[in-house]
């Protein structure tokens, strides 16, 4: 007997505004002026801190981190939204989405100066750290989802991970346990074509990251990462699903990671500066900017006191984080348990009559 | 013979092997076109091709499942964990069948694999990449665990780890990978497995260390003798599983005195089985308690407090002191 195609799939990819600044009006979301130009300031805040962070990194000034040039419009655009009682799970390359969600320079400078106090975002209870362990935050993004749906909220949740924690178990596993709960949460996958040093197609033997959602039967669409309108609609949409209890979705941002992978890396063993350059001429920044142009919302003389802003908001950061004095050494001894426990309790006083020695000796 | 840090000396174990045996490979994260992120593998792509020096997908669950697939079909892969701290994943694997396959089959099916990665502190790294969780693998059953302390043992250890016959995690102490050079004999002989090494003979006092702890208590060690303050034993266990019991009672028999150096967190570690090794073995010939220094049962903090979480010298050196002065 011949075989005949009981199911048949497509994934769609979405741009709205092109690399020139020109957008499709028919496609283009309805953004209040505020909302552009928050979007604005948030992504040039995101790329200036992650300029001079790097600066600080090559002076011994910081430590290792992370640098998310190239891929702000994928990350600030899908937090703009999100509304306040939503939630966001991060791994580490979202540094304008969580500076969207009320993170401030002060937070990435501590946490990439060894403290975790910087993990810690007053503004927003609903975002947790950055995640390290690839694709470990996800199935937390779906239990946190299941709570809200559980506690009768409209709450959503908005996850990220990037192209190599694809590949890792723990994101398959959660996107079937969201799809079967019908779980209010959007999976966002930053595709930024490498992992380290490794290409997508050394990743992956699938045309597109979004036809995942096929095999776990939700819906699934590509979108220009670098494209915010692009961005912002797509997600707006998945979110306004998962809200009506509609369940889960998958974006792929197909996006670049124009620099190193962090500062320890060095993109010229692996990838081509051609490569770079391709990506440089679609900078998400540039093409936004054009948009508010044409729009008649922005111009130099604003984008100058602008830069001036941001410049001034971010040396602040930096003088902050380098007279930072809540500087309590025993603290891991306090946070590692709720309750007192006994090993601990006797460590804690060896640690400080050792301390105060070494203090003594040096 | 060639004076190396310990990354070279490991990089020129995996080429050497790789070209003696033709079985051997390497698959991981980054270990091809990148040579690892901290060049631990550099060239083997060049010389051995794609299908011997594989950049695998992200996913250490799937890098140590095929690992142990591989092996049983006769290939022996040096997998790597990128870092320790991502090495977590591959617990299942390693616990629930690398480590159970000759017993599950009376040996009929084996698993010679060696699992490599990089860990321990004090490097100013991000989260995850600071602990020294041997202890994890040293109770994974049927799995050796070896972590050298210098390039000559790295080497030795390394190609005594590819030819057993079972599985062997090999925690690389990354704070030692580029710490100090020296001298390897580069015959491509292996170091036995199981076997602590006397690195300076003594009389007064055992002191026992492995991994980064190691050469920081050596430096130690030798300002004390230079000192002539007192004859230490040193002893480089080399091996947490299986552990070599008959040194470390020859020795402790022999001082009476001993001092555990361990940078992973207090509790439940390889110092406490060191200890009821000596209790078992040499209680009658103790002539003070045995000492240890250790880190900490909390979660390790981020770089700025980081140091002051592991083993200091000075904690060291009133450990070795107090513990002779006894």
């Amino acid at each position: 007997m011949p075989t005949k195609v009981i199911q048949k799939f497509g994934i769609s990819y979405l741009q709205v505004l092109d690399e020139d600044g020109k957008v499709d009006e028919k496609l283009e979301p309805k953004l209040s002026k505020e909302q552009l130009l928050k979007l604005y300031r948030v992504m040039l805040l995101a790329r200036r801190t992650d300029e001079r962070m790097l600066k600080l990194q090559r002076q011994g000034r910081l430590g290792t981190l992370p640098v998310c040039v190239g891929q702000e419009a994928t990350t600030a655009a899908s937090a703009l939204a999100l509304e306040d009682d939503d939630w966001m799970v991060t791994a580490y390359r979202e540094l304008a989405g969580r500076l969207m969600r009320g993170e401030k320079p002060l937070n990435p400078m501590l946490v990439y100066a060894g403290f975790e106090e910087g993990n810690v975002v007053e503004d927003n209870k609903r975002i947790l750290p950055v995640a390290i362990i690839l694709g470990s935050q996800v199935p937390h993004a779906v239990g946190i989802a299941y709570a809200e749906k559980l506690k009768g909220t409209k709450n959503a949740v908005l996850t990220f991970y990037g192209d190599g924690a694809s590949s890792q178990g723990d994101i398959h596993e959660a996107m079937n346990f969201a799809a079967v709960w019908k779980a209010p949460v959007v999976f966002l996958n930053q595709n930024n074509h490498w992992a380290i040093s490794t290409p997508l197609k050394k990743q992956m033997a699938n045309e597109t990251l979004a036809q995942r959602s096929i095999s776990y039967g939700i819906p699934g669409i590509q979108v220009d990462g670098n494209d915010a309108l692009a961005v912002y609609k797509v997600t707006r949409e998945a979110l306004d699903r998962a809200r009506k209890g509609e369940g889960p979705s998958l974006i792929e941002a197909n996006t670049y990671r124009m620099l190193m992978h962090t500062t320890a890396d060095d993109p010229k063993k692996y990838r081509s500066q051609e490569e770079v350059e391709e990506w440089v001429k679609r900078d998400p920044i540039i093409r936004f900017k054009l948009y508010l142009e044409k729009k008649g919302l922005w111009n130099d003389k604003k984008n100058g006191k602008l830069e001036e802003e941001l410049k001034a908001e971010i040396e602040d950061a930096v003088q902050q984080f380098e007279s930072y004095t809540d500087f309590a050494l025993d603290k891991p001894f306090e946070t590692t348990f709720g309750s007192s426990v006994t090993p601990l309790v006797k460590q804690h006083q060896e640690f400080l009559a050792d301390l105060q020695k070494d203090e003594n000796n040096a | 013979m060639p004076k190396l840090t310990m990354v070279q000396a490991i990089n020129l174990a995996l080429h050497q092997e790789m070209e003696r045996d033709s079985s051997v490979l390497i698959l991981g994260e980054d270990v091809g076109v990148n040579g690892g992120v901290f060049r631990a593998t550099d060239g083997l792509l060049d010389k051995y091709g794609p299908e011997r020096a594989i950049d695998t997908p992200l996913a250490e669950a799937a890098i140590i499942g095929t690992a142990i697939g591989m092996a049983i079909n006769g290939l022996k892969p040096v997998a790597e964990a990128q870092f320790s701290g991502f090495s977590y994943l591959m617990i299942p694997q390693l616990e629930g069948n690398g480590g159970r396959m000759r017993t599950r089959t009376r040996g009929q099916h084996t698993v010679p694999l060696v699992l490599r990665m990089p860990y321990g502190g004090g490097v100013r790294a991000l989260e995850h990449h600071s602990e020294s969780k041997e202890t994890f693998y040293a109770h994974t059953t049927g799995v050796k665990t070896v972590i050298p302390s210098t390039p000559a043992t790295a080497y030795g250890l390394l190609l005594g780890a590819i030819r057993d016959p079972d599985p062997v995690v090999f925690m690389e102490p990354k704070h030692s990978y580029r710490a100090f050079k020296e001298e390897i004999n580069d015959s491509g002989e292996a170091m036995e497995l199981g076997k602590a090494r006397i690195v300076t003979e003594g009389s007064d006092i055992t002191v026992i260390a492995w991994g980064a702890m190691l050469h920081k208590t050596q430096k130690i060690v030798e300002e004390m003798s230079e000192q002539k303050r007192a004859s230490i034993e040193l002893i480089d266990l080399q091996t947490i599983y299986p552990m070599d019991a008959d040194a470390i009672t020859k020795s402790v028999t022999k001082t009476g005195r001993c001092v555990v150096v361990q940078e992973a967190q207090k509790s439940l570690g390889p110092a406490s089985e060191i200890i009821a090794i000596i209790n078992d073995e040499a209680l009658m010939y103790l002539e003070a308690p045995v000492k240890r220094v250790t880190g900490y049962d909390v979660v390790m903090p981020y770089f700025s407090r980081e140091n002051h979480y592991l083993p200091s010298a000075g904690r060291i050196r009133r450990a070795i002191e107090e513990t002779l002065e006894f």
